[in-house]
């Protein structure tokens, strides 16, 4: 979808040539300037992702897009390389299998994928990843409080995790960094890719990396804004509404039973548009749209999470 | 804009443009999704001044700030074109080929020299010539305003100063050239589309156009009154001179949003009947005699609005509305009904396809197109039409049958704010948002913001010496209307002599009850933006007292506020 008609006079208009490519033997012509994983999707070949959206630039950290391309000596990122005329693609080749393979059982040794969704639940069983296969979780370390050139590694036989106490810090979203990936993806929406306040980054260094306000500083005393552009990106609900944090803590929480809503921002004129997702007639998400060109799935604090006064039922004054 | 009642451009063209101009509005924290376009823009290379009192966090992002003097914007306007002029940066073949009144428009400038410019705005003479010569020489400009230009008792004449830098350097009418009016509110457009002025029916149509009234009044089977109505303004004045005895309000509060707002609870008060329809029970409800209970507009009924591009939009119901509360459009055809016009219980889009058989600008968009196209842009005359990104590229076409009326410069005139600062009130009180409130909070103030902090007197650190205050004393703020009582806040934003409140507490700070509401005799708009105070400590420093509700003011004349222009 796109604000501006075909053909507005003046705008930026891009001709690309076609490229033609093989993928998995199957012959592909997409526009020049395309991504093996645009080229992938467009013949309905699935190449899983964790650090890619299709808002932001290509970071290249995950991994698990990879894809073996012949004549290259090295796996290339699907998510980020540009195709070629005459490239041969394979997607689903033993070294790819195994590459992918490496990345889910390292993730899920050491990171709690529970809210991650569906798509990583498969994919771990597509490629046969084994969660144990690196022993059992290390005791926990207060992570926060790692220095530089001081990691301590753990005990053989066991897996070293992320794993550290949720993150409550104000009223509206909960950090809970034993489900972070480092996919990067906050960091960038916080920072130049969207919302541009650099509330967060990335400390440390090694496995001792890790999501971090400046000098670890609570929420409330960072440079946070609360757009809650870092929960939209989220691929592992490391980032989350406190109503969905509190939900699935109470069992209640049920996507069978939600429905997600359109409409349109109730605060100012920019339009953005809003879809509310509502569990027994209560919001208890709010997200945006990725392909529609206002937001860019984008919100600010009072779209995000001022929603609040449809249901101050209670209160008495409704 | 030149007729169209509409920005000009899309949010996307910001960011392609060479030059953007912030003037009168807080992007980042009244409009931040907009903003994110801005970045981009500024982020490919585009240039940004942003001309504002305060040194907002818009500003912090420009490359050149020009903290103008509360009100001094028409000045600061004419000085810009004075200096385009004078250095010879005029686009001459736009504006001999689609302007008009050129010649009168550079005498009326004339008065506005840079260093007459520097004496009336406060902004340096090189810096206005800064301005100028940017603006004139980029090749692509987007110009963009909000209430800080319109929140005036020349709000009218300051629309029409930026309008006439655009029409002087040719950026309107062409992508990424343009003139963006930021819309406050999430339907404040679609109202005036829908005909919601006084003087418009929808789509803009004159309502005192008789072949307009004419084919309203057949498709409606009944008579529209021939004369326009009052505005919001002069319907106050109406109430205070008797002539209008009844209201019916929806979904405003102008008890507390009102400037000079307990001049506006009396008049309220002294009604014979005052309807009030809202999804609250607001300070406007409390007054009234009948509360009609309402859904909320944007979760739970059906509808459309239209945003600051002119983008249509569809609402959809994600909540049902708590028992009682019905959508607006129910409430209005059930009143019809009890006033002998049975209109039965026609859906939204049966009313929208009536709207779209009256206003031409509205014809093509279906509800299935608005869906599938993410809103539409208008005009959108018929159903193969795409919608229109930006307006008024007319005015370069080379065939002048094509090109149209020319667009004419509106010479206007400076004339300082109408509160006037003196010995008794030195200090000039503005207003504006915080990035997590919105209006009188009736919807902002029920969520549990991270960012929430009390309602303060924001002044400079060079004012809080000066005056002896620390960081939370409450003082007295006063002026020639009312007084109320508030904590201050030191804020390095501000220069001396420069105060800042919002209206997102009325009920911890009233500040309101210390805004001028005389009103631009065009469009009706109050000087929210210019108070004049006075802020005094209060005896023993009072500490430990919340902030009070207001107090009346010795200084008031009865019944009705003085005002230069009533």
């Amino acid at each position: 979808m796109t604000t501006v008609a075909p053909g507005a006079p003046g705008a930026p208009v891009t001709l690309r040539r076609q490229v033609e490519l093989t993928i998995d033997g199957q012959a592909v012509t997409v526009p020049e300037g395309s991504t093996i994983l645009e080229a992938c999707r467009s013949i309905g070949t699935e190449v899983p992702t964790l650090c890619y959206l299709e808002t932001l630039t290509p970071v290249n950290v995950c991994r698990v897009c990879v894809v073996e391309v012949e004549g290259s000596r090295t796996l290339v990122p699907a998510c980020s390389r540009p195709v070629s005329g005459g490239m041969e693609v394979r997607t689903d080749s033993e070294r790819v299998r195994t590459s992918r393979r490496m990345v889910l059982e390292l993730l899920a040794s050491s990171v709690d994928l529970s809210t991650a969704g569906g798509d990583v639940d498969r994919w771990i069983e597509t490629y046969g990843a084994r969660r144990e296969r690196h022993g059992p979780p290390a005791p926990s370390t207060e992570r926060d409080r790692a220095r530089a050139g001081e990691h301590e590694p753990v005990a053989v036989g066991t897996a070293g995790t992320v794993a550290q106490a949720v993150k409550r810090d104000n009223d509206q979203y909960v950090r809970d960094y034993s489900k972070c990936i480092l996919c990067y993806k906050c960091v960038e929406a916080c920072g130049e890719e969207a919302q541009d306040t650099f509330a967060i980054a990335v400390a440390g260094r090694g496995f001792d990396a890790r999501i971090s306000t400046e000098m670890d500083v609570p929420l409330p005393d960072s440079a946070c804004v609360y757009c809650g552009n870092c929960i939209a990106v989220c691929p592992t609900g490391a980032l989350m509404f406190v109503t969905e944090h509190d939900l699935r803590a109470r069992g209640e929480w049920d996507e069978g039973r939600q429905q997600v809503t359109r409409t349109v921002c109730p605060y100012c004129g920019v339009g953005c548009n809003l879809e509310l997702h509502v569990q027994d007639d209560r919001i208890v998400k709010v997200t945006s749209p990725l392909d529609h060109d206002v937001t860019r799935g984008n919100l600010c604090v009072k779209g995000r999470f001022g929603f609040e006064f449809a249901e101050a039922l209670d209160g008495g004054s409704r | 804009m030149f007729g169209a009642g509409g920005g000009t451009s899309s949010y996307e063209e910001i960011e392609h443009t060479d030059l953007v101009v912030l003037w009168g509005s807080n992007a980042r924290e009244a409009h931040p999704i907009f903003f994110h376009h801005l970045l981009k823009g500024l982020r490919r290379g585009a240039k940004m001044y942003v001309v504002d009192p305060r040194r907002t966090t818009s500003a912090q992002w420009a490359d050149v700030w020009l903290g103008i003097d509360v009100g001094s914007d028409i000045a600061l306007a004419n000085a810009v074109g004075r200096e385009i002029i004078r250095a010879g940066l005029v686009n001459t073949e736009f504006v001999s080929r689609a302007t008009t009144g050129f010649d009168a428009f550079a005498e009326s400038v004339e008065p506005y020299s840079l260093e007459e410019g520097e004496r009336l705005t406060g902004v340096p003479a090189e810096t206005i010539a800064d301005l100028a010569h940017d603006y004139a020489r980029a090749d692509r400009a987007q110009l963009c305003w909000t209430l800080g230009i319109t929140e005036h008792h020349t709000a009218t004449d300051n629309v029409l100063a930026l309008c006439n830098l655009a029409l002087l350097t040719g950026h309107v009418g062409r992508y990424g050239s343009g003139l963006v009016p930021l819309r406050g509110q999430n339907n404040v457009q679609g109202g005036g589309d829908m005909g919601a002025l006084p003087n418009k029916l929808p789509g803009f149509q004159d309502i005192e156009d008789d072949a307009v009234r004419a084919r309203f009044e057949a498709r409606w089977g009944g008579t529209v009154p021939p004369k326009r109505g009052w505005h919001l303004s002069q319907m106050f004045d109406a109430m205070a001179s008797g002539e209008l005895r009844a209201l019916y309000v929806l979904g405003e509060n102008p008890a507390q949003s009102e400037a000079d707002n307990r001049r506006a609870v009396r008049l309220l008060d002294g009604l014979d009947h005052l309807v009030v329809q809202d999804i609250f029970l607001t300070k406007t409800a409390e007054l009234a005699d009948v509360v009609l209970p309402a859904a909320v507009g944007a979760f739970e009924s059906e509808g459309t609005v239209t945003s600051s591009e002119r983008r249509v939009q569809l609402l959809r119901p994600a909540l049902r509305p708590p028992g009682g509360a019905r959508g607006d459009m129910e409430i209005i055809c059930d009143l019809a009904g009890r006033l002998g016009h049975d209109w039965g219980r026609p859906s939204a889009e049966e009313v929208w396809d009536e709207l779209r058989s009256l206003s031409p600008m509205h014809a093509g968009m279906r509800y299935d197109r608005l869906e599938a196209l993410g809103g539409i842009q208008w005009p959108c005359p018929d159903e193969d039409h795409p919608g229109t990104p930006f307006l008024h590229a007319r005015l370069w076409e080379e065939d002048p049958a094509r090109r149209g009326a020319p667009a004419p410069f509106s010479p206007v005139t400076f004339e300082p704010p109408l509160d006037e600062l003196d010995e008794e009130f030195p200090v000039r009180l503005t207003t504006g948002r915080r990035l997590d409130s919105f209006n009188t909070g009736v919807q902002s103030g029920r969520y549990r913001s991270p960012l929430r902090r009390p309602e303060t007197l924001d002044l400079s650190p060079e004012d809080m010496e000066q005056l002896g205050v620390v960081e939370g004393e409450l003082v007295r703020v006063s002026s020639r209307r009312g007084a109320i009582t508030a904590p201050v806040h030191s804020d390095p934003t501000l220069r001396p002599g420069l105060a800042f409140m919002t209206m997102h507490f009325p009920d911890d700070a009233d500040t309101n009850a210390l805004t001028l509401d005389s009103w631009d005799p065009k469009s009706g708009t109050a000087e929210f933006k210019a108070t004049a105070i006075r802020i005094e400590r209060l005896p023993e420093a009072a500490a430990g007292t919340p902030p009070s509700q207001a107090e009346p003011s010795q200084a008031e004349p009865a019944g009705v506020t003085a005002g230069a222009q009533r």
